[in-house]
C-alpha cells in the first residue's frame, strides 16, 4: 500500500490533487465560514511547519521541543531583509530558511548528541535560551519586547536604488509588485505550501526517508549494517528547520513584525499537538491536524452566548438556556477545553492521530465488503 | 589476498577483575564456517563484540582482510568494509515491511555510509528490490513482502535478520547463537539455510550452544573455556580432544 502511494504513476497525481486542493480552499472552506484570508493564510503557513516537524519526530522519532526557535529565526531575518534589502518577499523567504539552516545545523549537532527524552530537553533548552536572548542580549538584533518593525527610516538598499518608494505610511511587502495582503498573501502561501509538500513527499518516498524510518525503528541496527546515523539525523534536523524557517518568514511576510513570543515553548508545543492530533508519520495526518487546530482557535473561540442561542433556537426556551449553559464553557475562551478533550479522545482510542482513524473507517468498510479475506495485517499498520 | 579473513591477536579483556579474554590468538580462514563453542561465561559473546567493534579491547588487535583495523573503528565503518553481524536477540526493523527491511541494507550497502539522496524515488530501485526479493526468498518469505515485521515469530524475525545480513553479501558473517530460543523446527530449517548459504563461500563464525547445529554446519570449531582458547580444530579432532571433553562437556559423552 505504501508504495501504491509512491509509485511511478501515482505521485504526480497525487500532487496535483493536493495543489487543487490548496488552492481552491476558499471555495470549499466557504460554508464552514473559514474562508477568510487571515485563516487561510495560517493554515498554510502552519500546515508548512507541521509537515516540517513531521520529517523530523515522524519519519526519525526524535521529539524536538525546540522547533518555534525556527520560526522566530524565519521571521526575524525575513523582518531584516525587508528592513535593510527589499520590500520584494523573495530575498526574505531565501535570507530566511538559509539562516534558520544554519541555526537549526548548530542546535542539532549538539542535540543530536543525545536521544530520546535528553534530545528532548536539549532542544528545549535551546529554545527557551533563544527566547531569552531575544528579550535580553540579542535586542539590537529583536528589538526585545516590542518585536521587530519596519519604520519610515529603513535603508531598504535595493528600493531605494531602484526608487521604489511609498510616498506616505509605511510600505507593505510584495511578490514583484503583487501585494502580499489578503487573498494575494494566501495565494503566494499556498504555493509555498504546495513546494514543500512537493519536497516533503519527495523526501517520504526517497531511500534518504526510508533510512530515516530504519532510524526511527531500530538505530543500532541501522548502524550494523552500515549506515553512520548522525549526519542522516542531523539532515533531518536541519530540513525540518529550514521548512520552519520558511513558515516563519511566511509569517512576517503576511504581517511584517517579529517577536519573541513565536519562539515561546507554547508554540513548539502546538506544532506537537498539530502532528499528534493528525497523525505522527504519515503523508497528510499534520496537515489535518493544523486544519483541526487552527479552526478550533479560530470560528470556536469567535461564537459566544447569542451565537449559541441563535444555533438552539428551535429548542423551547429553557431547553435552549440548558444546552447553551452546557455548552458554553466549550466555545468561545474556553476552546481550549475543546481542544484538550479532543486531544485526550485521540491519544486514548486512537494513538495514530485522525489519520488511524480514517484506516480504521477503510478497513471496517474493506472487510465487511469482503468477509473472507483475513490477511490485512499490513494495511492496519500501513502510515499513509 | 591473504587466506585468513580475520586475524584476532593477542587479545585481552578484563571487566573489573575478571578476564573475560585471556590472551586470544585467532585466525579465521577465507570460505570456511568457523564455531566457537564453550560453556556459559566463557567469553564468546565478548570476542563477538570486539571483532564487531562493540567492546574494545585492553591490549591486542584484530585485523581483517590482511590489513584493516578493526579496534577502534565505528560499527558503520566496520560493516562497510566486509562485515556483517545476527545478534544474539534479533535485531530488524519492527515497524517496517518485509521487503524494508531487506531493502534498508542493501541501500546502505550501496550508499555507503551516507548518502543525501533526498530526491531519488524508491520506487525506481528496481536492482535493489529484486536484491532484496532475492534474499526474502532463500528464506522463502518472499510470499509475505508487505506484512509488519513485528508481527512475525521469533523464529521468523531471526531468519530474517540473517536475509537482511546476507543481502550485503558480507566478506564475513558474524552469527551469535542463530538458534538460541527455537524450537525443533525452527533449529531445523535455520540448519538448512546455513548449510545452503555455506555452499555461497561467505566466511562466517558462529557461535553456538547447540552441539547438533555446530556439528552440522562448522568447518572448524574453537573451544574457549575461561576466556581462553583451548583447543581449535575440525568436528572430528574437538570431538575427541580429551581436553575439550574434560572443560566443556565435563566429561560426558558426546
Amino acid at each position: 500500500m505504501m508504495m501504491n502511494i509512491f509509485s511511478k504513476k501515482s505521485a504526480p497525481r497525487l500532487m496535483l490533487f493536493f495543489a487543487i486542493g490548496v488552492l481552491t480552499m476558499p471555495i470549499w472552506l466557504d460554508p464552514v465560514g473559514a474562508n477568510y484570508p487571515d485563516l487561510l493564510q495560517k493554515f498554510a503557513i502552519f500546515g508548512i511547519f507541521a509537515i516540517g516537524y513531521n520529517i523530523l519526530f515522524g519519519l526519525t522519532g526524535y521529539l524536538s521541543f525546540g522547533h518555534a526557535v525556527f520560526l522566530g529565526v524565519g521571521s526575524y531575518s525575513a523582518v531584516w531583509s525587508f528592513k535593510l534589502l527589499t520590500m520584494n518577499v523573495i530575498p526574505a523567504i531565501i535570507f530566511s530558511i538559509i539562516m534558520a539552516g544554519l541555526i537549526a545545523a548548530a542546535i542539532g549537532y549538539v542535540s543530536l548528541r543525545r536521544s530520546g527524552i535528553y534530545f528532548s530537553i536539549l532542544t528545549l533548552a535551546f529554545a527557551q535560551m533563544f527566547y531569552n536572548l531575544a528579550y535580553s542580549v540579542l535586542t539590537p538584533i529583536t528589538n526585545g519586547e516590542t518585536g521587530l518593525q519596519l519604520t519610515m527610516h529603513d535603508p531598504r538598499i535595493i528600493d531605494n536604488a531602484l526608487s521604489r518608494t511609498v510616498e506616505t505610511g509605511l510600505p507593505s511587502t510584495d511578490f514583484f509588485g503583487i501585494s502580499m495582503n489578503g487573498y494575494s498573501g494566501f495565494y503566494f502561501c499556498a504555493v509555498m505550501l504546495i513546494i514543500a509538500f512537493y519536497i516533503y513527499l519527495k523526501i517520504f518516498s526517497s531511500p534518504f526517508g526510508m533510512k530515516l524510518k530504519g532510524i526511527k525503528s531500530n538505530q543500532k541496527r541501522m548502524k550494523y549494517i552500515g549506515s553512520d546515523t548522525r549526519p542522516y539525523l542531523i539532515a533531518a534536523f536541519v530540513i525540518s528547520g529550514m521548512f520552519a524557517g520558511l513558515a516563519g518568514s511566511l509569517m512576517a511576510v503576511t504581517d511584517p513584525l517579529a517577536g519573541a513570543e513565536r519562539m515561546q515553548w507554547t508554540a513548539s508545543g502546538e506544532v506537537i499537538l498539530m502532528t499528534i492530533l493528525g497523525g505522527v508519520g504519515t503523508l497528510f495526518g499534520p496537515l489535518l491536524g493544523v486544519g483541526i487546530i487552527k479552526y478550533l482557535e479560530n470560528i470556536f473561540s469567535a461564537v459566544n452566548d447569542s451565537v449559541l442561542h441563535s444555533f438552539y433556537s428551535f429548542l423551547p426556551q429553557w431547553g435552549e438556556n440548558l444546552l447553551v449553559t452546557i455548552t458554553a464553557p466549550f466555545v468561545g475562551e474556553g476552546w481550549h477545553l475543546t481542544l484538550g478533550l479532543l486531544f485526550m479522545l485521540t491519544v486514548i482510542f486512537l494513538p495514530g492521530g485522525v489519520m488511524e482513524g480514517f484506516q480504521k473507517i477503510k478497513l471496517y468498510f474493506q472487510n465487511r465488503n469482503k468477509p473472507d479475506k483475513s490477511n490485512n495485517s499490513s494495511e492496519e499498520s500501513s502510515n499513509v | 589476498m591473504s587466506n585468513t579473513v580475520l586475524k584476532i591477536e593477542n587479545v585481552n579483556k578484563s571487566f573489573g577483575g575478571l578476564l573475560a579474554l585471556n590472551n586470544i590468538n585467532l585466525d579465521i580462514e577465507r570460505g570456511t564456517v568457523h564455531a566457537i563453542i564453550g560453556p556459559n561465561g566463557a567469553g564468546k559473546s565478548t570476542l563477538l563484540n570486539v571483532c564487531i567493534g562493540l567492546l574494545k579491547p585492553d591490549t591486542g588487535e584484530v585485523t581483517f582482510n590482511g590489513g584493516e583495523k578493526i579496534i577502534g573503528k565505528k560499527p558503520h565503518e566496520i560493516n562497510q568494509i566486509g562485515l556483517t553481524r545476527v545478534f544474539q536477540t534479533p535485531e530488524i526493523f519492527p515497524d517496517l515491511t518485509l521487503l524494508e527491511n531487506v531493502m534498508l541494507p542493501a541501500l546502505s550497502k550501496r550508499d555507503g555510509s551516507y548518502k543525501l539522496s533526498i530526491f531519488k524515488m524508491l520506487s525506481k530501485e528496481t536492482d535493489i528490490k529484486n536484491e532484496a526479493i532475492e534474499s526474502l526468498k532463500t528464506i522463502s518469505m518472499d510470499d509475505r513482502q508487505d506484512v509488519i515485521a513485528g508481527s512475525l515469530s521469533r523464529g521468523d524475525k531471526r531468519r530474517l535478520e540473517l536475509a537482511m545480513c546476507l543481502v550485503q553479501k558480507p566478506e564475513l558473517l558474524l552469527l551469535d547463537e542463530p538458534t538460541a530460543g527455537m524450537a525443533r523446527h525452527d533449529t531445523n530449517q535455520t540448519i538448512k539455510l546455513l548449510k545452503q548459504i555455506k555452499e555461497g563461500g561467505m566466511t562466517k563464525i558462529i557461535i553456538e550452544h547447540d552441539m547438533h547445529v555446530v556439528f552440522s554446519v562448522a568447518d572448524k570449531i574453537s573451544v574457549l573455556a575461561r576466556g581462553k582458547i583451548i583447543a581449535t580444530g575440525t568436528p572430528e579432532e574437538i570431538r575427541a580432544d580429551p581436553l575439550v571433553i574434560e572443560a566443556y562437556l565435563g566429561g560426558a559423552e558426546l
